[in-house]
């Protein structure tokens, strides 16, 4: 198919319709709005069902209910609905059900503001709603990348029983980029053996996420987790750039990932060995990479649109071997290519014997702090 | 390759959708690029813009803080993007909406009288693409011709009738621009 411009929160509502989308239920909040007014006249029109819910939790209950009887389903909103909507995606991760769901990020906490943000990393990736449970989470930085992951997203779903968050900042979602579109899947509801999908001439099947007895919800997290386990091992999914002979690595998520790109270009025209590390699944987090990439890496730069969140990740992969520093812009800011550049450069100068001019053991979040209140 | 624009202007004067058809063209001829708006209550009124990236390679940031091209379509566009500009870069200033001349001397700064060009040809909705036309002058990645079809092929049908007086706007634009640049000592 050829390539046409596509704004990106459009291009995921028609990702979704192609990959079979059966079902959406939502609320409009910007940047997504997008979504939802699209989905609005294309759902129906192909006879699927599309609801605009009273509320961000009413919309949450309606995907549970959905997912329950085998339907593709998804819902999508913007970080302060996404915070109303933690009890349902609970409940649904507790039930082992698959469900679907965008976050067009925003800046935060509390009602903030509709700019740019990657401040819900730690909300997606860490749970966010209550209990002990796995969620796989994609963040895409382009629009083609959305498109892509959008059909991936249920697949995964359904193949682990899990939610899929897809997270990407404003940006993505109202950025246009020449993209191509898969072919129109056919709605094809499966045949789960889980669904409770009317019981006629079969065994009634029940799906709750209630364990009353301890030792039988401590058998459900302790399946969680070895599906989990699964994820792990088969779904990790990430983009390097300019690696092969990278001294400095920069890695970053959907736009900031992108931004450094632009700053990891022009710094090899200056002569520095730099590449970039981008993950596309952020959880699972590609901790093995990582871990492989600190016997070439002199120095990790983690640069994000919150106060470092993946960076605790970055940490956790590189466990102290190099020293890692860190580059964010919180509250809707999108970072300039400039300035991850000057943070390149900054690393690239510093004394060899101490590399960063301090030692592997400071905090970056901390350092990064004081560079941006000496800035101020 | 790679080129940064910025369109502003006031909400109304065209600045999405021009930048919009400038994108299209550099698809349709085989680039890669980005489209990327100011999408805050700018939307509703007051001022907007659009940032479009050009290059022949994955784009990186789809966002710039000093670009080597611009068009400001108004007086607080053009306060804004004379500041920022790249040195050496290019700003396409709509002379019918401003009142000053550039403080810079180390940018081009054209001016084109846009309204006035637009209301001649009998659409003052016009406006943006003779900005569009002026800016080709400095772009010569993309020409007149590429936007040409880029209208063409992606202006809905409804609009189709509009087309020959889009293209004089775009042709006039350029023009204007040429005898500015004539200007400038070589």
């Amino acid at each position: 198919m050829p390539k046409e411009l596509w704004k990106g929160n459009e291009a995921i509502a028609e990702a979704a319709v192609r990959a079979g989308l059966e079902a959406y239920f939502g609320y409009p909040i910007t940047p997504q709005t997008e979504i939802l007014e699209y989905l609005s006249r294309r759902l129906p029109e192909l006879g699927r069902a599309f609801v605009q819910a009273e509320s961000e939790l009413g919309a949450i209950n309606m995907v549970y209910g959905a997912a329950c009887a085998g339907v593709r389903v998804m819902s999508s909103s913007s970080s302060p609905g996404v915070s109303l909507m933690m009890e349902g995606l609970s409940y649904i991760a507790g039930t082992e059900i698959p469900a679907v769901l965008v976050n067009v990020m925003r800046g935060g906490p509390g009602l903030g503001n509709i700019a740019p943000a990657q401040a819900d990393y730690n909300q997606a990736v860490r749970g966010g709603g209550h209990g002990d449970y796995p969620r796989i989470v994609l963040a895409p930085a382009s629009v083609q990348e959305a498109i892509d992951l959008m059909a991936l997203s249920f697949d995964l779903a359904e193949k682990y029983r899990m939610i899929t968050m897809m997270i990407l900042d404003g940006s993505v979602g109202q950025m246009m980029e020449p993209a191509e579109m898969p072919a129109m899947q056919e709605v094809h509801r499966k045949n789960f053996e889980w669904a409770t999908n009317g019981a006629m001439n079969r065994e009634r099947r029940i799906l709750s996420s209630i364990y009353l007895n301890p030792l039988d919800e401590e058998q459900t997290n302790l399946r969680l987790l070895r599906r989990w386990q699964e994820v792990q091992n088969n779904e990790v999914r990430y983009k390097e750039y300019f690696l092969d002979d990278a001294e400095i690595i920069v890695i970053g998520f959907g736009t900031a990932g992108r931004v450094a790109l632009s700053a990891v270009r022009e710094a090899r025209a200056l002569g520095i060995k730099v590449g970039l590390f981008r993950p596309i699944t952020v959880s699972p987090f590609p901790f093995e990479a990582l871990s492989q990439l600190t016997g070439q890496a002199r120095a990790f730069l983690v640069t994000e649109m919150n106060m470092g969140q993946m960076l605790d990740d970055v940490l956790l992969a590189v466990r102290g071997r190099v020293p890692v520093e860190f580059y964010g812009r919180p509250g809707g800011v999108v970072p300039f290519h400039d300035e991850i550049l000057d943070e390149i450069q900054r690393i690239h100068t510093a004394p060899i014997a101490s590399p960063l001019g301090t030692t592997v053991h400071t905090n970056p979040r901390e350092s990064w702090l004081t560079r941006m209140t000496q800035r101020a | 390759m790679q080129k940064e624009i910025i369109i502003a202007g006031f909400g109304g004067q065209g600045v999405l959708f021009g930048g919009q058809v400038l994108a299209y063209a550099a698809m349709d001829t085989g680039k890669d690029v980005t489209w990327i708006p100011s999408y805050g209550p700018e939307m509703r009124g007051g001022t907007a813009n659009c940032t479009v990236v050009i290059a022949d390679h994955e784009i990186g940031s789809p966002l710039v803080k000093n670009p080597p091209l611009a068009i400001a379509l108004n007086l607080p566009s053009f306060d804004k993007y004379e500041e920022t500009l790249a040195p050496g870069g290019t700003l396409i200033v709509n002379q019918s909406m401003v009142d000053r001349p550039a403080k810079r001397s180390d940018i081009h700064a054209i001016f084109v009288p846009c309204n006035e060009i637009a209301e001649e040809i009998g659409d003052k909705k016009l406006m943006n693409m003779v900005a569009m036309g002026a800016l080709l002058s400095a772009l010569p990645e993309v020409t007149l011709k590429d936007v040409e079809k880029a209208l063409e092929g992606h202006l809905p049908a409804r609009h189709k009738h509009l087309l020959p007086k889009n293209y004089e706007a775009l042709k006039r634009g350029f023009e204007s621009a040429q005898k500015e640049w004539d200007k400038v000592p070589a």
